[in-house]
Order: C-alpha cells, then structure tokens, then sequence
C-alpha cells in the first residue's frame, strides 16, 4: 500500500516536471528579452529596422516575421498538391498495397533527413537548377528556401492526411459507388467532406513546423535583413537570423534574438494549438 | 451441382449463366444459374460465408472494388450482358442497401436522397428535385416523419430511420432491381417490421433481391428463395414450397436450424 | 417515370471516366515527384561522398584548413576524418538519451494510468505543444540555462539539453502508444494477485510494451542525430576529441557545417553527410523491422 503512494508520487511529480519545464522555458525568454522589449517596445515587432552598428543600436523583428510567414506559406502552396496526391495515392487509390508500402516508407525517410543534408542538397543540386531556368541572380531567396521547405514538410502533411483518409468508413464510399459514382466522385463528394477537418489540421500542423526550420533555410534565403518585396527576394526567417546571428551577439542584440525566439516559441505554440484542437473535435 | 428447381422464369430481369467468382483463386461464387423474375422479392439465403453478400455484389458489380477477383460466366440485365457496360452506368440501374445505415455524414436529408443524381452530374431543376426527393421519401413512408427537416443531416435520425432514407436514396434513380445486404440487421424488431412491409410495397414497381440470415424475414416477405452452401446455389424455387417442402437435404437441415 | 428521362437524356459517363483516369494519373505523377527528392539526395551523398569514407575518416579527427587546402590543390582526397563529430554526437545523444527517456517513459505510465484526469490531459497537451516548438528555440533556452548558469561556456551537456528537450516529448507520446495497446486485463491480474503497483510497471506493462518503447527510442534518436541549429548555440564544436561534458563539443551535424563554410574543406560535407544519413537510415529501419516483428 505504501510502495503504492510512493509509485504514484514519483510519476506524478515526473509530470509535474514536464510542466515545470515549459513553464521555465517561456519564464526564461521572457525575463531574456525584456532589455529588447523594454527599449524598443512595440517597434520591437513592427519596425523593419535591424541597425547592429554601436552607439545607435535599433532591432526591428518585422523582416523575420515577413520572411517566415512568407516562405511557410509559400512552402505550404508548394507542398500541397504534392502531398494532397501522396496522400491519395497511400490512403485511396493504393492503399494496402505493396507500391503503396514502399511509397510509404519511402515517405518516412523524407523525415528523417537532416535539415542540413537538405541545405546541402538545396544549395548543390536545386540552386544551380533554378540559375539554369532562368530565375536569376545567385539563386538564393525566398522561392528557393520555400522550396526545400515544401520538400521538408511534405512528410508531415502526407502522413497526418493518409491517416485521416484513411480512416473515412468504408460503407461511406460504397454507398457512393453504388450510386454510380467513379472513383473520383468517391473521393470529391465522400472522402474528402468526411475527412476535411482532419486534413486541414494536418496542413496547420505543417505550416507549424515549417515556420521553425532552421538549416536548410538558413544556408537558401540569402539573409538579409530588410522586410522582402517579392517572393525571388533574399530575406531572412526568425529561425535563419537566430542561426546566423547568434555567434557575435550580445547585450541588446542577443536579447533581440532572444525575444524573436520568444515570438516563434509563441507563433508555433498557437498554431500546433489549433492544429491539436481540430484534431481532438473530429475525434 | 446445382438443382434449381425452377429452370426458368417467365419474363426475367435478372438471368445469371454459370456465374463464378473467385477472391486470389478461391472461389466464394461457383456456376451459378438463376433467373430473377420481374416485380418479385427473392431472398439469398445460406450460412455465413457461403457466398451471399459476393453474389449480391456482384449484380452490380461491386465486387469489383475489391482487388484480386476474377469473375466468370455472365450476367444478364432485360437481357444485355451486365459487365459489357460502363459500371458507373449499370449501378444506376441497381439500387443497393447496406447492412448498417449509411447516410452521407456530411450532406442534409435532402442531399442524401438526391445524391445520386449529383454524384452523376446530373443537371436537374429545383422543381424536379424537390419532386425526386419527396416522391423517394414518400415510397419509403419517411416523408411525413422528415419534411419539416429536409435540410437537416442525415445522420441524427432513428437507425431504422436512417435505413429507410438510404433505400430513399436509392429509389430516387427509379432503379429497376434493388439490391439489400441484410438490411435489417442492425435494426430493432420494430424498424425492421417497418422495412419489411415497406419492401412487400416497393415491388409493385421495383425487382428486390434481398440477402437475409433471418430464415423467418425471408418466409414472410419474399416470393422466391435461394439457398447457398459453400459457394454452390443448393436450391432454388418458390419460397413457399421450399419452406414446406425442401428437395435437398442439406437446405432442409439448414431450414431446420441444424446448421448456419 | 420522369426522372429516368433525365438520365436517359444526360448521360455524361465516358467523360466522367475520362476525367477519372487523368485525375489517378495526375496523382501516380505528383506522387512520384514527391518522393524524388529522398532518391536524388541519397544518391547526390552516395555519389560525392563514398571515396571519402575510409578507415581514417571514422578514427581521425579534422583536419586543420592548410592540411585540407594543400591536399585540394594537389588533387588528393583530404585527409583526416571527423572521429572528433562521431565521438561527439554519441556522447551528447547517450546523455541526452540518459535524460529524456526515464522522464518520458514515466510521463508517459502518468498519462496511460490517470487517463481522462485534469492533470493528465494538460500534461499531455502541453508535451504535445512542446514537440512541436523549433529546435533553435530549445537551442536558445539550453544556452540561457546551461550554457550561461551551470557550465558557464558552451557544452556538450547544453547541447545534450536541448536535445533532451527534443527528445522528451517523443519519448512520452510513443509510451503513452504503447502501452495503450496493452491488454487492460493483463494488469488487472497482476494487481489482483496482490503485486504492488510499481512491480506491475516494471515486470508487467515495461516488457510486454518493450518493443514499443524501443521503437519510439530508436526513432526520437533519429530524430535528434542530425540536429545542427540548436547545437550552434549550445556545444558549439571542437576539433578535438572531447569527453568533458562540461567542454565545447563538435558533432557530425556541426562538422558539416563547418565544412560548408569553409572552402578548403568542402570535400569532406558529402560523406559526413553521408555516414550521418547512414546512422539515421538504420535507426529508421531497425525501429520498422521492430514494430513488422511485432505485428
Ligand atoms: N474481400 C475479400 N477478399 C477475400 N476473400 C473474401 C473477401 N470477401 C469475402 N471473401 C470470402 O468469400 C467467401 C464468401 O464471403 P461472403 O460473400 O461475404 O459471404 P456471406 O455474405 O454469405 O457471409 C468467404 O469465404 C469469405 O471469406
Ligand atoms: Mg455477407
């Protein structure tokens, strides 16, 4: 009875840990970014300035939050026919078959490959493509990072939506077919109303991790530190400029990092929310 | 061996020709021959896995979903061999009951039993529709339970409720032959006594065959019956007669509730 | 009746498969573009990097940039190796494994056992939020923790922290799976035999869930192998061997990037890329074979 107490209180305060942790981690940059809040306050965020020189020091975060918004989103436009197709591919039209297992797997391993090996990749192979179509320039930029982006979240987006597909009752779509419905009309007016919530969730829950990629990023958009005026502009990430900057940065400019770190910490925090919360209404 | 005790109806709809189907090599449908009469409802009936629910898909070919299946002989509807026609074009032709209810989750009422026409791309006028919807509804004597909430979904109504819509769906394309899996099932005693009489109506105008595992459901309601074992059609013949006076020995034992 | 005049009169079937056909070949064609990418970037490693590997590339450690440059220009293979990142990434990913999955495996027996509390569900939400917060960040918090308090310089135990925090809620949510699974009555019987509670954890619910738990070790340690960007702000490298925890420390990820910004060495991203891409390759496998053997 007693060794049954202590059980339970060791997994309980094991929990508490865990919340103990986030809470630290939001205390931590907080108090790290009140020098950055307190002298620049609400410019901090909407002030395109990123002035480094000594004496008249400004940081302004709203290059970063442009260049992050701008090449998730455009990643995320990149991505979704793509993995919308995968999808299909894995969940309806070959689904439990053996093409379907290896696309599969094959699917995964686009997981697990380092951010940096995507850099590589990007800067080797996809760069020098893109100068010879003509996109010109050096082939740094925005497009270019949303590109290896939209490789990078494809897996995600793939595996929550053939997960969800999947799971649309069988009878639903025989009903369908015994209308005399194809297997397209299936998909349009059965799978994909019945599956809709989960899906979009699944694309919130990639929009959310491709906000905070680093490497790969880093080593495409060229960075610099100006709000971008077109999608084939150089920019700069909340995620790339904490990369790139962090190595010679102190006093008011590593709190500005610090408080960048805070408002991604914030943005992925809000977006995986929602995605969650989608997900936990459907079920 | 079959012994179909009826070699031919007068005016069939359906006539199967050694129909045979097989899942990867194994055969659930051997040489089936049977000729379905017009206006009638004809019970399939057999112990579990004898083939029903394979044969019933197969009148519209929805067998063909599944992967691996080879089907051999024919199958004939008013006489054209059904799988030389589109699927998509026979199965408007062949409406289809599941076991459990399965209205649309997404669509209302109304969009359920019009579904099939959207699904089609089948441009119809508002008046038309409406006429569709409230002539289907009024068949399966659901309209006056439901016209108050025709915009409704589907999916908050009573199961036998349900069930009913969904054969509302399939009634609005005016199918000729109406095919039911178990329909009554998952239903409770009073839902399906509403089906079976609704179904005793419905063939006035429409052809049913009706796979059943309620020995008491087929005696009551249908004209013809078909017994199955193993794949093979045993006997086949006037439900009355057969239930009085079964020929094969194994469709008695099976009418007597040794086995199934 | 009327309405199979409309059917009669408007019958757009052959145009309806059409568009059937080409919509399943758009998708074999999409799909096929999606997976691409994994073919031509193990291949591009494959490629670039194999001359490199060799005995000396494993038990060597970098070499400094005047070897590499000489090397280069006269045409040979560059010497050393990177033994310096391997015996890094293993020790930062043992330490960080040593953190992670005790917390996480008893997190996730929490979660399973008070199913549906208050305290449970805010837990389990909040690891949720946590697996989902960018590894720059985790590098930013292990370096304001460890980095600045406890070591005072960076570290191989600031960067282990941060890949603990990675780790952890990878760790608690493959449990919490696991032992889902389970069979409720199989714990009932040992409780009904009157064996104590953290018995029945760890002779009841640990081993018959062990391969699961296995497998999501092996995959939050696939996850973390190649991490770079936390690690810049938190071990920051070495060219040296390094077993203090409490010392700078380089790993294969932070070797790789070393070499991409330095143009002597670039000879040598690909097959660090490639041994990295290996580790991970296997991780990926052996955990799938698992969960096939489990089925
Ligand atoms: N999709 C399938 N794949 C392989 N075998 C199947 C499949 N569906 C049914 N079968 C087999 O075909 C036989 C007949 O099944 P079924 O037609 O469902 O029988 P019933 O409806 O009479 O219970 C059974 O032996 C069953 O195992
Ligand atoms: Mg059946």
């Amino acid at each position: 009875m007693n060794s049954d107490k202590i059980t339970k209180a060791v997994l309980f305060s094991v929990s508490i840990l865990i919340l103990l942790l986030a809470a630290g981690m939001l205390y931590s940059l907080v108090g790290g970014s009140l020098p950055a809040f307190k002298t620049f306050g609400l410019r901090f965020i909407i002030s395109g300035e990123w002035d480094p020189t000594y004496g008249r020091e400004k940081y302004g975060a709203l290059p970063f939050i442009v260049g992050t918004l701008i090449t998730s989103f455009a990643a995320l436009l990149i991505s979704l026919p793509l993995s919308f197709s995968t999808s299909l591919f894995l969940g309806e039209y070959f689904r439990g078959t053996r093409v379907a297992r290896i696309l599969g797997i094959l699917v995964d391993l686009l997981a697990g490959i380092p951010s940096i090996v995507y850099g590589l990749w990007g800067f080797y192979v996809l760069r020098p493509l893109l100068i010879d179509l003509g996109f010109g320039g050096q082939g740094f930029g925005i497009f270019t990072a949303s590109l290896i982006l939209a490789i990078m979240i494809i897996p995600y987006a793939t595996s929550l939506s053939n997960e969800i597909i999947g799971m649309v009752p069988n009878d639903l779509k025989e009903a369908a077919y015994s209308l005399g419905a194809t297997r397209l009309e299936v998909i349009t007016t059965v799978t994909i109303p019945a599956a809709r919530s989960g899906i979009v969730a699944g694309y919130i829950l990639s929009f959310g991790r491709a906000l905070g990629e680093t490497m790969a990023v880093t080593m495409l958009i060229g960075n610099t530190n100006l709000v971008p005026d077109s999608l084939f502009d150089t920019g700069n990430t909340m995620a790339s400029v904490i990369a790139n900057q962090f190595g010679e940065a102190d006093g008011l400019k590593l709190s500005s990092l610090i408080a960048i770190g805070l408002l991604l910490f914030l943005m992925t925090g809000v977006i995986n929310a929602i995605g969650k919360l989608i997900i936990k209404k459907m079920n | 061996m079959t012994t179909n005790t009826i070699a031919e109806v007068k005016n069939p709809i359906l006539s199967l020709n050694d129909l045979s189907i097989a899942y990867d090599k194994n055969y659930a449908v051997k040489n089936v021959s049977v000729e379905i009469k017009k206006n009638t409802v004809t019970a399939i009936m057999g112990p579990s896995g004898c083939g029903k629910s394979t044969l019933l898909r197969a009148l519209n070919r929805m067998h063909e979903l599944y992967e691996n299946i080879t089907t051999e002989g024919e199958a004939l509807l008013n006489g054209k061999n059904i799988y030389e026609m589109p699927a998509i074009k026979l199965r408007r032709h062949m409406g289809m009951v599941f076991q459990r209810p399965n209205p649309f989750p997404t669509m209302s009422i109304y969009d359920n039993v019009i579904a099939g026409y959207k699904l089609n791309g089948i441009r119809t006028k508002k008046v038309e529709r409406d006429e569709i919807v409230e002539r289907s509804l009024r068949d399966v004597a659901l309209w006056d339970e439901v016209k108050d909430s025709l915009f409704k979904k589907g999916t908050f109504l009573s199961g036998g409720q349900q069930q009913r819509l969904c054969i509302a769906r399939a009634l609005a394309f005016s199918p000729e032959v109406i095919l039911m899996d178990e329909p009554t099932s998952a239903l409770d005693p009073i839902a399906t006594a509403k089906i079976e009489d609704l179904l005793v109506k419905l063939k006035e105008h429409y052809t049913i065959v009706l796979v059943t595992h309620n020995m008491s459901q087929a005696a009551r309601i249908s004209d013809y019956s078909l017994f199955m074992y193993l794949g093979e059609l045993v006997e086949y013949g006037k439900t009355k007669n057969m239930f009085t006076n079964p020929i094969d020995p194994r469709t008695e034992e099976y009418l007597t509730g040794k086995f199934g | 009746m009327e309405s199979i005049d409309i059917l009669k009169s408007q019958d757009h079937s052959s145009g309806r498969l059409l568009k059937d056909k080409l919509v399943l070949g758009a998708v074999i064609v999409l799909s096929l573009i999606t997976i691409s990418p994994i073919i031509l970037i193990i291949w591009k490693l494959v490629v670039e990097g194999y001359r490199q590997i060799s005995l000396d590339f494993l038990i060597e450690n970098t070499p400094d940039t005047f070897e590499a440059m000489t090397a280069v220009a006269n045409g040979e293979l560059i010497p050393g190796g990177i033994a310096n990142g391997i015996v890094g990434t293993l020790l930062m990913v043992i330490l960080a494994s040593a953190l992670a999955i005790p917390i996480g495996i008893l997190t996730g027996i929490y979660l399973y056992e008070n199913q549906g509390s208050f305290m449970a569900n805010i837990t389990r939400d909040i690891s949720d939020i946590l697996q989902g917060v960018p590894s720059i960040v985790l590098g930013l918090i292990s370096y304001l923790w460890i980095v600045k308090h406890i070591t005072m310089g960076f570290s191989a135990l600031a960067g282990s922290v941060s890949l603990a925090i990675m780790m952890l809620p990878m760790i608690v949510r493959s449990t919490e799976e696991t032992l889902k699974m389970i069979p409720e009555s199989l714990k009932e019987a040992a409780l009904a035999l009157g064996v104590p509670y953290h018995k029945v954890i760890l002779r009841v619910l640990i081993p018959t869930g062990f391969s699961g738990l296995i497998t999501g070790i092996l995959l939050g340690i696939s996850r973390i192998l190649g991490e770079t960007a936390p690690l810049m702000l938190t071990a920051l490298g070495s060219s040296m061997i390094n077993l203090d925890m409490t010392k700078p420390t380089s790993a294969i990820p932070l070797l790789i990037w070393e070499f991409y910004n330095d143009p002597n060495m670039v000879g040598l991203i690909w097959s660090s890329s490639l041994l990295l891409m290996a580790m991970i390759l296997v991780l990926n496998l052996v955990s799938k074979q698992i969960v096939a053997k489990r089925r």
